[in-house]
């Protein structure tokens, strides 16, 4: 899932000056999971913010909305008929969610309430760690399942770095070697001939490298 | 009237602040005697975060508390409900009802002085 955090309120209510009639905006996505942008965190924003600006003296009209997911244009369009009775948006969705907001309604400005994090998996509760960075190459397969990507801290395709010390990176003691991880996974496979499988090089066009991506699927365009 | 505290949540409670509240009480089952296992755990959770709330927006972290019992104890009930009464009163009005009740006032003092002329 996309993960987050949310911003700290004083930076919120500091972008909420200029405006006394809003939209706080959540999304049913990735966001509700990782419980920084869902229903509830919109109720308890709006709450918060409401509570703050009437003790400051300045009154604020909130209306919260929840959309199944900002970053499709059947729901966002959903907020087509009202949006224009409101000075501004803040959306709590990620950065995708915020942004297709933003270019869906171009006289409203959008504001965002959360930090969007990584794309991660959920250790334990109120726990997540990254996992993918989307390079559009993925080795997973050659890898015994863990990403030298996103998982060593250089990105590394060929093994560890001389810093990595007993299976810790050398960045943090708490982040283990990926490689480390990697070649241990495919020990326990039995596929370390995988190993010398990888490519010679890594080509990174199909990253961030490339500039902003584009997914076309011919098959599904009608 | 909740069956348990785990059904409170952090809405709920910023809610009763909206609606004008000075303090709330939350009172759970003892820790470990939840009839829903861990019911009075998560709303000690909720509660601390709303606590975290309060103190950053200024409207005071101590206008809210939480407290274990079980339904046998009706003086110690009564002795934290006048503990926290006692506490909420010495931190008077919330900020929010000091700012209602200065635009009440300045309202009637608008209305009277619209009916002198």
């Amino acid at each position: 899932m996309i993960t987050g955090t949310p911003k700290p309120i004083e930076e919120v209510l500091e972008m909420l000056e200029p405006y006394d009639n809003i939209i706080v905006a959540g999304c049913h996505g990735c966001v509700t999971v990782c419980r920084v942008g869902g229903e509830k965190e919109v109720q308890v924003l709006a709450s918060t913010i409401r509570l703050a600006r009437e003790a400051a003296g300045n009154k604020i009209n909130i209306k919260e909305v929840s959309l199944e997911r900002q970053c499709d244009p059947e729901y966002v369009e959903s907020m087509r008929p009202y949006v224009g009775d409101y000075q501004a948006v803040l959306s709590i969705a990620c950065g995708a969610g915020i942004q297709f907001l933003a270019e869906k309604f171009t006289t409203t400005p959008l504001l965002p309430g959360i930090n969007t994090g990584f794309l991660g998996v959920t250790e334990r509760q109120g726990e997540w760690a990254e996992r993918c960075q989307g390079c559009g190459d993925c080795v997973l397969h050659l890898t015994g399942g863990i990403c030298p990507v996103t998982r060593c801290a250089k990105s590394l395709f060929h093994g560890p770095c001389g810093g990595s010390v007993r299976g810790i990176c050398e960045v943090d003691k708490e982040i283990k070697c990926g490689w480390q991880l990697i070649i241990d996974r495919l020990k326990a496979l039995g596929q370390m001939e995988n190993y010398g499988k990888l490519k010679p090089y890594k080509g990174w066009s199909s990253a961030r490298d490339g500039g902003p991506r584009r997914i076309i699927r011919e098959d599904m365009i009608s | 009237m909740l069956p348990c505290t785990g059904r409170i949540d952090e809405a709920l409670l910023l809610a009763a602040f909206e609606n004008g509240a000075d303090g709330v009480m939350v009172i759970g089952c003892l820790e470990g005697d939840c009839h829903y296992i861990s019911g009075n755990i998560r709303a000690r959770a909720r509660v601390e975060r709303v606590y975290k709330i309060l103190e950053q927006i200024k409207i005071g972290p101590d206008r809210i508390r939480m407290y274990n019992l079980s339904a046998g104890e009706g003086e110690r009930f009564a002795s934290y409900a006048n503990a926290f009464v006692d506490q909420v009163r010495n931190l008077g009005p919330s900020p929010i009802n000091l700012v209602r009740s200065t635009n009440a006032q300045s309202a009637v003092q608008t209305a009277v002085q619209g009916e002198a002329t």
